[in-house]
């Protein structure tokens, strides 16, 4: 039976792992590659590297970044954060990356998603998406969720599938930060909806967050930092949780 | 021992290079006929669409020389649905080397299938001290039908051939190089055929 995944994120800025609260205040969670092990070891299904750095060596320090951590583990890694064209995505690829997730640049120009699913298959690309309520309406907002959109959630992902995206990484801008839980009712639409998997990302404070976003949220994967960088929550506790409760893991 | 794996443009390579590093052998990815055929092993990656990754084959003409390879072969991912028949992906005609067709999964589950299932019933020497069920990384839309030539099953959506066999040749769905210590064994095991 295919297993649910639990997937730590690594917000990376110049080369360090780094976790916003709420999108802004930044707090240093530690050296990438070693997290990387980490979670490799202690049974994470796969790993996020979210590039968040703004400077001009970037495209080198994380193309470095990406080799180190694809010598250092054996399993699966998306790397995203400014990829804006096929060429960013060929580079990162021929450095080790698995997949790579695309956001801003997408909704710029979808039809970077197109381009990607074509030269380098669906499987590659993860479209990720941060959403916000406002006025009772899931909106998608640009550059780390700064800039409101005109796009509905449900509308944007529905497109990003049509033009070939493999999975779809929604982030609530609402949940993030609060460990309160994830959007388990928007996740639920979503999954409904698509026919690709669907990735939770934002809330998660305890391991019953993950129970619900499986089972409630209908996700086929659920996404966390703080709570796993900080060591509030283990893995392999978070897997035994997740068994009990009858959902499939990899234990 | 010499491990060439093929490079054709399609193909994740590094992820592939450096499992091999990390048991200790330095592959040598290459698409030089030469080098290829003279290799001890040989390992065919592939990620992406087929109809262009067979469409890359042919243009360098690796679709002629891999069937006369005569030491193992592992396809891994589309390598090993380009060693089919035929795939239903571009309605894409395969190298043949396996007697099986291609198709994509139904609409009733979710497309592609990402993440770690199990493969059961496993009968190969590319399976020794493997145990039953254990999880491997999967990621793919189409799946080979189970035939005699099947060695290991999965199931998703249907119950389909994970890994196939036929004389030198092997193939997998899943992997290995990115299946944590179980997939690195399998890599082992297959460097030791």
């Amino acid at each position: 039976m295919l297993t649910k995944r639990i997937i730590p994120c690594l917000d990376i800025k110049n080369g360090r792992t780094v976790k916003g609260v709420n999108f802004i205040d930044l707090k240093d969670a530690g050296n990438p590659v070693e997290l990387a092990i980490k979670y490799a070891e202690t049974g994470a299904d796969e790993l996020v590297f979210l590039d968040i750095s703004a400077t001009e060596e970037r495209r080198k320090t994380l193309n470095h970044l990406v080799k180190e951590v694809a010598q250092a583990i054996n399993i699966p890694f998306t790397v995203g954060g400014g990829i804006s064209s096929v060429e960013d995505v060929k580079i990162l690829l021929q450095h080790g990356a698995d997949k790579v997730s695309v956001n801003s640049s997408a909704i710029k120009n979808p039809e970077l998603i197109s381009q990607l699913a074509k030269e380098f298959g669906s499987q590659c690309v993860v479209v990720a998406i941060d959403a916000k309520i406002i006025d009772n309406q899931w909106i998608v907002h640009l550059m780390g969720g700064k800039v409101p959109t005109h796009l509905n959630l449900l509308d944007w992902a529905k497109e990003a599938e049509r033009l070939g995206a493999g999975e779809i990484l929604f982030t609530s801008m609402n949940n993030d930060g609060t460990k309160n839980g994830f959007a388990n009712e928007a996740l639920a639409e979503l999954s409904d909806n698509l026919n690709i998997p669907i990735i939770a990302s934002g809330g998660a404070g305890n391991m019953q967050h993950f129970a619900d976003a499986f089972l409630l949220g209908k996700a086929d994967a659920a996404l966390a930092a703080s709570v796993f960088h900080f060591q509030e929550i283990e893995i392999p506790n978070l897997k035994k949780f997740l068994k009990q409760q009858e959902i499939a893991v990899r234990l | 021992m010499k491990v060439a794996i093929i490079d054709y443009g399609a193909g994740n390579v590094q992820s592939v290079l450096f499992s091999l590093e990390r048991l200790g052998i330095t592959g040598i990815v290459t698409n030089d006929r030469e080098v290829i055929k003279h290799s001890d092993k040989v390992i065919f990656p592939g990620v992406g669409e087929a109809e262009s990754a067979m469409k890359k084959l042919k243009d360098s003409g690796l679709d002629v020389l891999i069937p006369t390879l005569k030491q193992p072969v592992l396809g891994i991912c589309l390598g090993m649905q380009l060693l089919c028949l035929h795939t239903e992906e571009g309605n894409t005609q395969g190298l043949g080397i396996f007697d099986v067709v291609v198709k994509r999964f139904s609409n009733q589950v979710k497309v592609p299938q990402v993440g770690w299932n199990t493969i059961y019933n496993l009968q190969s020497p590319l399976f020794e001290g493997i145990n039953e069920n254990e999880y491997m990384y999967l990621v793919h839309s189409y799946y080979a039908s189970v035939s005699n030539e099947t060695i290991a099953r999965t199931n998703y959506d249907v119950e389909y051939a994970s890994a196939l066999q036929r004389e030198n040749f092997y193939g997998v769905q899943f992997h290995p190089e990115k299946s944590g210590k179980v997939g690195s064994q399998i890599l082992a095991n297959f460097l030791k055929i």
